[in-house]
């Protein structure tokens, strides 16, 4: 990772406060093109990603309030600089750390000290280091496909003030007219924002099932719905035994929950036993419940993307679909009455974002666990002599979007031998046959090239045991040779002998 | 807290600062003497003891300090 860390000062000396709008305009594009050269440079040096900090304001007024109507004036030159800035971040894929938004939420005083700029030109004071260091962590583990999927909520005092064992609905404290009732509120608001941009929720709860649904069908204030909530729990189990059954229900890892309780004895219990699960230290007023798991940056992105914002429709179809897996004779039954139809093609400009996201998360259906960045991507995509490609699958429920990508590259020395580097799928959509489907495009899309074989590698991990059998289920065979130590196994497909293998996905294109 | 106090401080300090479990201040010791206590890590110096003792050197001190003795004299003044 090459980081920017650049300081406002220098980048708006020299525009006098009597500069017109058109030349703040025109100072400001000087230094974004500047910025676009930086960024070009250091991606061509190091092909690292690149990130680009904002700009942090340590401004004073010069006129007051009157500074907001001056366009030169120090702060309206650096907010000015900070979008122009950010835009053309995201349209050279440079991720943005935000240091002056954090800035803007505990104080400039927090982050910049006169002092050492002055002795050491130190825009960032030690103090503030940590918490800079974290940011940036963030960005880079977002990247990686670190970041959490799942907010697991505890309902009593967590989701409303008191009891409803005890309380009933009447005596719950939720909405209007009461402090407290309207701070849980606000807190029910912000994870429905989660939600809308791709957070899964859950619920995990001690309660009698129906009594704790009965507060999400019939409280007037409740602003989620059961129908928000993927994975809903209220039994009187141990928590830590239902976040396991709730990240098996949604098919994604422990890893990927972040569990918000008000109980200190739940939390503690949770982290011993599932120390993979994160879990905040949620402050005892409810008031400060959204700017604790806010600050936490547990759920931090560097896309917001077609599929992040069907998210949510696509979990709610999920249950429609078991509903339809229960009422199904046999799978085939099932499979054939999703009425599924497959896209695919190349990984094209337009999936790079995407595909990028989904061979950076796929930890179970992803035989080689190799991560790219957006850039090592493009070019693998763009180079001719490899084989990308990007499926999407719909089914009568729902658009679950592009949902699986493959990377085959030539052997050096054998074009006539494709490895298939990558090959990554969505757990949304195992139990398809998609994989069946992805094979027999891949093995007619080679066929074309006069490609006779595939080789392949399974390298097992801790999560991707499900597809130990994939390459043997497709027909490869199993080559010999010394063991590797990392447990890999390798695998041979004579192209010649494949046999297609029939699904129940129709093809919608070419 | 004694100068005595402070001074046994800034040795904890400067020793987790260079990881150095050899070096002992004194009143007399100038920052030259000491290996590798160099500018950058005498701001980091001055900030830990900013953020050990709650108190805050002005740009001027921080130039004119002329040995050890010095720092501890104008931090015992701020504590008092």
């Amino acid at each position: 990772m090459i980081l920017l860390s650049l300081a406002a000062r220098e980048a708006i000396a020299g525009v006098p406060i009597i500069a017109t709008v058109a030349e703040v305009d025109q100072a400001i594009d000087r230094q974004v093109d500047e910025l676009r050269h930086l960024w070009r440079k250091a991606r061509e040096t190091f092909k690292a990603t690149v990130v680009q900090q904002t700009f942090l304001d340590a401004t004073d007024p010069v006129f007051g309030s009157y500074d907001r109507l001056v366009p030169a004036a120090p702060s309206r030159l650096i907010a000015r600089l900070n979008d122009r800035m950010s835009q053309a971040a995201a349209s050279e894929s440079v991720l943005l750390l935000d240091v002056a938004r954090a800035s803007e939420r505990n104080g400039i005083d927090a982050w910049f000290d006169r002092g050492r700029w002055f002795q050491a030109k130190m825009e960032i004071s030690q103090p503030a280091a940590p918490l800079y260091g974290d940011l940036a962590a963030r960005v880079l583990a977002a990247q990686r496909g670190l970041s959490k999927k799942c907010l697991v909520l505890d309902l009593d005092n967590t989701l409303w003030g008191g009891v409803i064992g005890d309380d009933g609905l009447e005596g719950i404290v939720l909405g209007q007219g009461s402090a407290l009732g309207e701070a849980h509120l606000a807190f029910q608001r912000y994870a429905l924002q989660l939600k809308a941009r791709g957070v899964i929720l859950a619920v995990c709860s001690k309660n009698d099932s129906a009594t704790a649904e009965a507060v999400f069908e019939n409280h007037p204030e409740m602003v989620l719905k059961r129908t928000d909530i993927a994975a809903f729990i209220a039994n009187w189990h141990d928590k830590a035994e239902n976040l396991k059954t709730i990240a098996t229900r949604l098919n994604i890892g422990l890893d990927s929950l972040v569990f918000v309780d008000d109980n200190p004895v739940e939390r503690a219990r949770v982290r011993e036993s599932l120390p993979m699960v994160a879990v905040p230290e949620l402050p005892e007023d409810a008031a400060r419940f959204v700017p604790c798991l806010a600050d936490a940056g547990y759920f931090e992105a560097i896309g917001f993307t077609v599929e992040d914002r069907q998210r949510a429709a696509q979990y709610a179809a999920n249950a429609e679909r078991e509903a339809l897996l229960g009422s199904s004779e046999s799978v085939d039954d099932f499979l054939r009455g999703l009425k599924m139809s497959v896209s695919f093609g190349p990984i094209g400009t337009l999936d790079l974002v995407r595909a990028t996201q989904l061979i950076n998360k796929t930890n179970q259906f992803n035989p080689t666990t190799r991560r790219y960045t957006g850039d090592e991507l493009a070019a693998l995509a763009a180079a001719p002599e490899n084989v990308t490609l990007q499926f999407r699958l719909l089914d009568r429920f729902s658009d679950n979007g592009l949902v699986s990508a493959m990377i085959l590259r030539p052997d050096p020395g054998e074009p006539e031998v494709l490895e298939i580097d990558t090959w990554v799928m969505s757990c949304r959509v195992f139990g398809r046959d998609l994989e069946r489907e992805a094979m027999n495009v891949a093995v007619e899309a080679a066929s074309h090239r006069g490609v006779r074989s595939f080789r392949a590698s399974y390298i097992p991990t801790k999560k991707n045991g499900v597809i130990s059998n994939l390459y043997p289920s497709l027909g490869f065979a199993r080559m010999e040779q010394t063991v590797p130590t990392d447990g890999a196994t390798r695998w041979y497909l004579n192209l010649a002998d494949y046999e297609y293998r029939p699904t129940h996905i129709a093809r919608t294109s070419k | 807290m004694t100068d005595q106090d402070i001074l046994a401080l800034f040795t904890k300090i400067i020793r987790d600062l260079l990881s150095d479990e050899s070096i002992t201040l004194t009143m007399q010791t100038k920052r030259e003497e000491v290996p590798n206590w160099d500018s950058m890590n005498y701001i980091n110096f001055i900030a830990a003891v900013e953020i050990e003792l709650g108190v805050k050197f002005g740009v001027a001190d921080i130039e004119s300090f002329e040995d050890v003795g010095a720092i501890v004299a104008q931090t015992s003044a701020m504590l008092r």
